[in-house]
Formats: structure tokens, C-alpha cells, sequence
């Protein structure tokens, strides 16, 4: 840098060797270069560079960035597949002209579709474009010395002159030229330099003069915010296909094994291998619901689910542990989740031969919040004829003046399972897979329910019925709970929690650290008899920067003190 | 006893708000003397309905003793003349309306506090479990942030906009929201409920204070636009259209800090609760188009051409949407946080 004398081009960042480079259309960057009106036409490479230039530009950044908040709204408005695959299906009924255009639209798959990848695609390439040149420059922006004094600091930030002459020194100081009775140049620049250094500052000593700058943190904030950013995306997109996600239904007494075949679905992501599941059995012991009994308002709301789980992993010893909502359990590699739970019956039935045609534990799923449950019984086994019955339970039964049964608690007060009984050919042996909770009943005779002659089966546990026709008996043995689990493997969530620390860290450095130049000059008088000098003392913000003038002050206060100078008031 | 410290509650709401009316009536007072004031003071001086001379007479007595004005990115802060001996006493400490508007806003605050603590003992738990008590506490801080920005800075011709969107939230939040008191799902049991969600409330204080800046700005910048205008004199007494419009920057820089931290707090909390850290559930998204907007608008004040006027209606379009993610989200959109009450 060559000194120049007019302060003016030094305060607005004319010297870029230590500035933070920005694009040319941020407020502090460079401004347009080449904004000729004759300009040339651009080559290919040209054009390149020029496309480059404009995505990378603060313009754009916003652009995209406003794109993206606007193209993120129509996933909130619409059910989304991965998060909602029902809300798609009850959408698709519900808007049958609509659901085609949105669904080519992929907006039921806003956050993978073609083009909300673009925009977040094309603002990450844009943002590297803009950290990449950034991140070198700062690099040599911090092995650059602070830069030459300005001539003149009157017109800078916090400008302000202290007198050093006889009537202003306090008595009793130390450090003072024992013939002028005043501390000398070189003390009040050394003492300068000190205490800069002391307050972080980057010192240099320009002759009579102090040169400070500090605050390089910030642009370091700034390019690490940015960069992790980039690292949060990477880690999503890449370390998320190592991960699975797997669904799992577990009735009291049963255990799940971690291996394929045992998961109700499995959702692998894209580099995931079977390899990649450790072996463990887990075991539901037990399942309680809380719930309120005291406050009238929320009569029979759950206040607490915890599964008693026993867990064994391969060669290992088991342990039984508690899991709950918000404290999913640890094991494997994985973590297990409850998310749902519900009432399975246990049910025996004999068919018209007097066989055990069926014997098993079958999840209702509830449909409300007093758990009036729904489920399937199919009996393939049963002879003469294959047996369907369609089931609801209700935990606490209790009827309704029109006959129908309703439940009232959502606990097992009074529990009643009420059947509709079909014989027929099931359709198990077509080779079409079924829904264990749906009974396709097409081609189905009804023997017990509305559209039969007698009335459905009701049953309270340890009953046995007969059912119409000589087709055979049912037995309810009884209620279990059972529990919905979710297992996820997600290898890259520590990356990605890491990234997003390191991102508030770098944002919290870049917005509230300041950077600043702060300069103090000793001015001798002219003609002064007695070594008389003026303390100058002025600062630059370099970007925002609202206690500058605070912060030049304190630096005065306390130079002036430490050389035993009084601060004019 | 639950339902006596509910009801109670409820009437220190009632109490509180009333409250809060006759604040909004003397800050709206205020400023209506202010456009008197400058009047005066413009003939005082001597000059006609000049603005310049207003803004220095009263103006500047008002505010800081330096006005910081913003070349090429750079603040810089400038010594304004100084004031005027005849603006200075009584100016300086605000009106007697300000002055009865900020006292009432305190009291009425204090009222407010008791109605949440009430609340939330009568709950056995943070007062921010559903809808109506995430208002009734949002709107508490949003007052108590107010009130404690003025020691940081002379804010207090925001007073009718505070008053004003916290009584309007007010009574949306007992005539729409209002719930008994229910114990909390298990979804909600976690620690996370206390740091998530008060994060966001504080996030949300923030960003409505910097919307009310940056609705000042926008009406500074129309006055400053017009000079022979004789509308709108009162906003001659408050601080210039680049002054605001920094004093937007910090409140909102606050208030986007706040809510990256709700962002990820929330997504720690799903990660613990739901087994994913982000799913696209709506208030997922919506908190993020915010995080978007906010970060945009601080894109935007950086960009050339865009400080000022625009970044403002930046502002104002992601209070916008807080305030979109606050009501129409929660109401009516299904999703994983449908914990509104209603």
C-alpha cells in the first residue's frame, strides 16, 4: 500500500488488500467493474465467467433464497408421501380432476422434486462460488499487516485530540522524560502498542504512529457459517443413504429379531446393505398407559406410555429397559421409538369340525381416542368353509341408545370385542397380497352381523361363542397391548448435528464480533518549547459496527491514563 | 384449586388488558402531541414547516446525541448539531403521554406476568403448553422485550405498536384459543419443551419489535421522500429513515440468532421424540421458510439497491409469516406439532 493522503479513500475500503472480498453488488464490495457502455461482446469463456459471475452475485443469492422460501409453501398446503402417505391417498379420493396435475407437478414430493432440488441446488453452487474466492482472500487478508495510518484522522469515527503539555499531566506518573516533565513520543507509542495487543488488536508501527485492526474473526465466522451449511446439505444427502428406517409391531410377549424379514415395512436408504444390521432380539415385556383420573377437563388422556423392553444383543447379556416417548432405547447401532400402541386380541378358534383352526394374538388398530379399535380375524385353516371375521373392540364398552356400542375410557374398564362372522373363500391363495386389517368380503357369506340373520358376536374376555350355522366356536382369551416401533439407523445425524453447531457458532461469531481499525498518532506542535504533542486517536467499521465510537473512546481513556494524561471532558 | 388459579388467571388477563388499552391510548396520545410539538418547535425556530430544522430541534433532543448514517456499508457515526435549549427539558424524558403510556405498559405487564405464573401453576408445568398459553406468554415477552430494549435504546415510539399487536393478540388468543387447563401429552413431556419453545417465543418478540421498526422505517422513508410534505409530522420527532433502519437490522439479527437456535433445538427434539430430525412435518417448513426469509432479508440489506425500503418489506414479510405459522399453521394445517389445544 502507498500512502495517501486523503483519508476519504481510506475510510471506504480503498485498500481491498485487507478487506473482506464480497461480491461486486454487496454494499461493501468493490462495485460494478466494467459497467461500460461499449462493452464487447463476450467469447464463450466470457460468457461463462459473466453466467459465473451473476450466480454468484448477492442478487442472485437472494433471488434463490426468497425462490426457495416461496417454493417450500406448496409441501405445507398438500399432504407430503414421506410424511403423510394416507393424507396423499385421502387427497387423491377427495380431488380426483386436481391430484393428476399436482401429483406430475411432484408436489406431493415437494422436498425431492425436481425443481426444489434445483433451486437449493443452484444456491449451494452459488454460495460455494461465493465462500471459495472469499475463503483465499481471507486467507491472505490474515498474513497482511494492518495497513499505513491515515495522514489525516479528523474525518473518521470517534475522532478525538488529547493534549499532551505540562498542565495536563496528573501528578505523580511514571514513564516522563525527566527534561520536558512530559512522557515522551516513543512511550506514548510503545504504551499504545501495548495495550491494542492487549485488546486483541493486530499492532503496527507506522513512525509515530499506531496502526490497529481486529476482528478478522468475523469474516472467519462468516466463511465457516457458510461452509458448514454446505456441510449440513453433504451430510444430509450423502450420509442419509447409510441410514434405514424400519417399522415394527410388537404384542406384549413377543420378540423381534433386527434382521429383514422380522420389520412389518423397511425403508433402506440408497447405500444401505444387509450387512449393516447388527443382530439383536428385543422382547415386549410389558406396556402401561397413565392417564388422567383427577382433572375433569382431560378425563382419560394418556399422561404417560412406558414399554418395559428386554433387549439382547448378540453375545451379549440382556437387559431390560424402559421405553418411552421421548426416550427412545439404544441398542445395536440402532434406536427403537415408540411411536403408536394399541389393544391385540388373543382369540381361539375351533371350526365346525371342533379343531383348533386358529390361535393368535391380532392387533386392532384404534380409531379413537377412547381406543374403539378395528381388526381382521382371517382363519384359512377352518373347514368345511375358510372363516373372515371383522372385529371392534371396545375397552371401556358401554351402549348408545340406538343400540350401537361405543367406548367411553380408553382403558380396559369394561372390554367387549363385538364380531361380523363371513365364511367363504378368503382369496389367500391367489397369490395378491392382502392387508391383515382389511377383509375383502366380496364373495363372502355373511353368517353373524346386520346383514345376516343373527346379530354380531359380542364377547368379553374368557367367553367362548358359538357361531351360526355349526361353523364352529370363538373363544377370547383375552386383551394384550402391543406397541408400534420404529428402528432407525442414521449414521450421519452426528455429522449433521456437528455441521449445524459449527453453523450457529460461525453465525454468532460473523454477526456479533466487529471488525475494526483504530489508529493513534502522535501529532508534535509546531514550535512547541517544551516537547508538547497532541495525541490523535480515530477508528474505520469495517462492516457493521454500532460501539465504534465507544470502543475508540475507551482505547483514548485508557492510553491517556496509563501515560498519566488528563482527558479533556 | 386448579380451576380457581385458571380462573384467576383468566381475570388478570382480562385486567392486564384493559391495561394495555390505556397504554395504546397514551402512546397513540404521544404521538399526536409530537406532531404538535414539531409544529411548535418548527415556529419557534423561526423557519416554516421546514423538516430539516424539526427534526434537529426535537429530534435530536429526543434520541442519541449522534445519528448514525450508513455510506457504502459502513456505519458512521456523526455528532447531530446540538439541541436546542428550548427542547430540552421536558422533551427529553418523553411526553407526559409517553411517560403514562410506558408506566401503564409496566403495570399492565406486571398483571400479564401474574396471569401466566398463574397459569402455569395451576398447569403444574411451563405455561406454554398449548395455543392459548403460547400466546398468553408470547405476548408477556414480547412487552417484557419492549420495555427492556429501551435501556439499550430510546424505543419507546414503538409503544403503540406493542400495545396495539399485543392487545389485538390478546383477545384472539382468550376469545379463539382459550383451553382449561389439561395435563400435557406424552409427546410434549421433555425437557425440550421448556428450551424449544421459549426460544421461539423470545425469537418471536424480537421479530414483531423489528417489524415495528421496520413499519416506522417505511413510513420515514415515504415522509423523508415527500419534503414539502406537511403529513405525518409526528415521525419527524422520531430517528431518521437510516437510523431506523440499522436499529431494524440489530433487533431482527437478535431475533434470526434466536430462531436458528429454535430451528435446531426443534430438530434435536424430533430427532428424540419422532425418530428423524426433520421430516417436512408444516411447522417444519414453515419455520424454515422464516429462517429463509430472515436470512434473505439479511442478504438483502447487504445487497446494493436493496438496503432500506426494500429490506424492510423483507422484514415485514417474514413477520408475516411468523405470524402465519403462529395461527393459520397451527389451526388448521395437519401435521406432527397439532398441539393448539383446540
Amino acid at each position: 500500500m502507498s500512502p495517501r493522503s486523503d483519508p476519504e479513500t481510506e475510510a471506504t475500503g480503498a485498500d481491498t488488500a485487507s478487506d473482506p472480498q464480497r461480491p461486486s453488488d454487496h454494499v461493501d464490495g468493490s462495485g460494478p467493474g466494467d459497467a461500460g457502455i461499449n462493452q464487447p461482446k463476450l467469447g464463450f469463456v466470457g460468457s461463462l465467467r459473466f453466467f459465473w459471475r451473476q450466480l454468484t452475485s448477492m442478487r442472485t443469492a437472494l433471488f434463490l433464497l426468497m425462490l426457495l422460501a416461496l417454493a417450500a409453501i406448496p409441501g405445507s398446503l398438500v399432504p407430503q408421501r414421506t410424511a403423510d402417505p394416507n393424507g396423499v391417498v385421502q387427497y387423491k379420493a377427495d380431488h380426483a380432476t386436481l391430484y393428476p396435475i399436482l401429483d406430475k407437478l411432484q408436489v406431493f414430493d415437494t422436498y425431492t422434486s425436481v425443481w426444489f432440488s434445483a433451486i437449493y441446488l443452484l444456491l449451494f453452487v452459488s454460495l460455494i462460488g461465493c465462500i471459495v474466492p472469499r475463503t483465499k482472500h481471507h486467507w491472505q487478508a490474515l498474513r497482511t499487516r494492518p495497513p499505513r495510518t491515515p495522514v489525516r484522522l479528523t474525518r473518521l469515527a470517534g475522532f478525538r485530540t488529547v493534549a499532551v503539555q505540562p498542565d495536563a499531566m496528573i501528578d505523580g506518573t511514571t514513564g516522563i522524560d525527566g527534561t520536558t516533565g512530559l512522557p515522551s513520543s516513543e512511550h506514548a507509542v510503545t504504551r499504545a502498542m501495548a495495550i491494542l495487543k492487549r485488546s486483541g488488536y493486530r499492532v503496527e508501527r507506522f513512525g509515530d504512529s499506531v496502526s490497529a485492526e481486529r476482528g478478522y474473526l468475523r469474516e472467519t465466522g462468516n466463511l465457516v457459517f457458510h461452509a458448514a451449511l454446505v456441510g449440513v446439505l453433504l451430510a444430509v444427502g450423502v450420509g442419509g443413504g447409510f441410514g434405514f428406517t424400519g417399522q415394527r409391531l410388537l404384542v406384549e410377549g413377543q420378540t423381534f429379531s433386527n434382521v429383514l424379514g422380522s420389520y412389518d415395512s423397511f425403508n433402506p436408504g440408497r447405500w444401505f446393505q444387509q450387512t449393516d444390521l447388527k443382530g439383536y432380539n428385543l422382547t415386549l415385556d410389558k406396556f402401561v398407559t397413565k392417564y388422567e383420573e383427577r382433572n375433569l377437563d382431560a378425563l382419560g388422556q394418556a399422561l404417560d406410555y412406558s414399554a418395559t423392553v428386554t433387549s439382547k444383543e448378540k453375545g451379549g447379556e440382556s437387559t431390560t429397559s424402559r421405553l418411552g416417548v421421548n426416550d427412545p432405547l439404544h441398542v445395536g447401532g440402532t434406536n427403537v421409538y415408540l411411536l403408536g400402541n394399541g389393544y391385540a386380541m388373543n382369540v381361539t378358534v375351533r371350526d365346525g369340525e371342533g379343531n383348533v383352526a386358529f390361535q393368535d394374538v391380532v392387533p386392532f388398530l384404534p380409531e379413537d381416542a377412547n381406543y374403539t379399535s378395528t381388526g381382521v380375524i382371517k382363519v384359512p385353516d377352518a373347514l368345511p368353509d375358510q372363516l373372515g371375521m371383522v372385529g371392534f373392540f371396545y375397552p371401556t364398552a358401554s351402549k348408545l341408545a340406538s343400540g350401537a356400542y361405543t367406548s367411553a375410557y380408553p382403558d380396559t374398564q369394561n372390554p367387549l370385542l363385538t364380531l361380523q362372522v363371513y365364511t367363504g373363500d378368503l382369496g389367500l391363495d391367489s397369490g395378491v397380497p392382502q392387508s391383515v386389517y382389511t377383509l375383502d368380503t366380496k364373495g363372502l357369506t355373511q353368517i353373524a352381523g346386520r346383514q345376516s340373520d343373527t346379530a354380531s358376536i359380542a364377547l368379553e374376555p374368557g367367553q367362548t361363542k358359538k357361531l351360526p350355522n355349526g361353523a364352529g366356536s370363538i373363544t377370547f382369551d383375552g386383551v394384550k397391548r402391543y406397541v408400534s416401533l420404529d428402528v432407525h439407523h442414521d449414521p450421519s445425524q452426528a455429522w449433521v448435528a456437528a455441521f449445524a453447531l459449527l453453523s450457529t457458532l460461525g453465525l454468532l461469531t460473523s454477526l456479533f464480533v466487529p471488525r475494526r481499525r483504530v489508529w493513534v498518532k502522535v501529532v508534535p506542535r509546531k514550535g512547541a518549547e517544551h516537547g508538547e504533542y497532541d495525541l490523535e486517536y480515530a477508528g474505520l467499521a469495517r462492516g457493521e459496527d454500532p460501539n465504534l465510537e465507544r470502543a475508540v473512546a475507551d482505547i483514548a481513556q485508557r492510553h491517556t491514563s496509563d501515560l498519566g494524561v488528563r482527558m479533556p471532558q | 384449586m386448579t380451576t380457581n388459579l385458571a380462573t384467576y388467571s383468566v381475570v388478570l388477563t382480562y385486567s392486564a388488558m384493559a391495561v394495555y388499552v390505556i397504554a395504546f391510548i397514551s402512546f397513540a396520545l404521544d404521538m399526536a402531541k409530537r406532531s404538535g410539538e414539531v409544529t411548535a418547535a418548527a415556529k419557534n425556530a423561526g423557519a416554516d414547516s421546514d423538516d430539516a430544522a424539526a427534526t434537529a430541534s426535537v429530534g435530536a433532543a429526543r434520541s442519541a446525541k449522534t445519528v448514525a448514517t450508513v455510506r457504502g456499508g459502513t456505519v458512521v457515526l456523526e455528532p447531530v448539531a446540538a439541541p436546542p435549549a428550548n427542547a430540552g427539558g421536558s422533551a427529553a424524558r418523553g411526553t407526559k403521554f409517553e411517560r403514562v403510556g410506558m408506566a401503564m405498559t409496566i403495570l399492565a405487564l406486571v398483571l400479564h406476568v401474574a396471569s401466566v405464573v398463574l397459569r402455569g401453576i395451576a398447569a403444574d408445568r411451563v405455561p406454554w403448553g398449548n395455543m392459548f398459553e403460547f400466546s398468553l406468554t408470547g405476548t408477556a415477552l414480547i412487552t417484557l422485550i419492549f420495555l427492556l430494549v429501551q435501556f439499550w435504546q430510546n424505543l419507546k415510539f414503538l409503544g403503540v405498536f406493542i400495545t396495539g399487536l399485543t392487545i389485538i393478540l390478546l383477545g384472539i388468543a382468550t376469545v379463539n384459543y382459550w383451553v382449561p387447563v389439561v395435563p400435557l401429552q406424552p409427546a410434549l413431556q421433555s425437557y425440550w419443551l421448556v428450551i424449544h419453545v421459549f426460544v421461539a417465543i423470545a425469537g418471536t418478540g424480537f421479530f414483531a419489535l423489528g417489524a415495528g421498526l421496520a413499519v416506522a422505517q417505511l413510513v420515514q422513508t415515504y415522509r423523508q421522500g415527500r419534503t414539502a410534505s406537511g403529513k405525518l409530522r409526528f415521525m419527524a420527532t422520531l430517528p431518521d429513515a437510516d437510523r431506523l433502519e440499522v436499529l431494524t437490522y440489530r433487533v431482527l439479527l437478535v431475533g434470526f440468532v434466536l430462531w436458528t437456535f429454535t430451528l435446531i433445538a426443534g430438530a434435536v427434539w424430533a430427532e428424540r421424540a419422532w425418530g428423524r430430525y426433520w421430516g417436512w412435518d408444516t411447522k417444519e417448513v414453515w419455520t424454515f421458510i422464516i429462517w429463509v426469509v430472515y436470512a434473505g432479508y439479511i442478504h438483502a440489506r447487504a445487497t446494493r439497491g436493496w438496503r432500506g425500503a426494500r429490506s424492510s418489506w423483507l422484514a415485514l414479510i417474514g413477520f408475516a409469516a411468523v405470524m402465519f405459522n403462529f395461527s393459520v399453521v397451527n389451526v388448521f394445517f395437519k401435521g406432527l406439532h397439532s398441539y393448539s389445544g383446540l
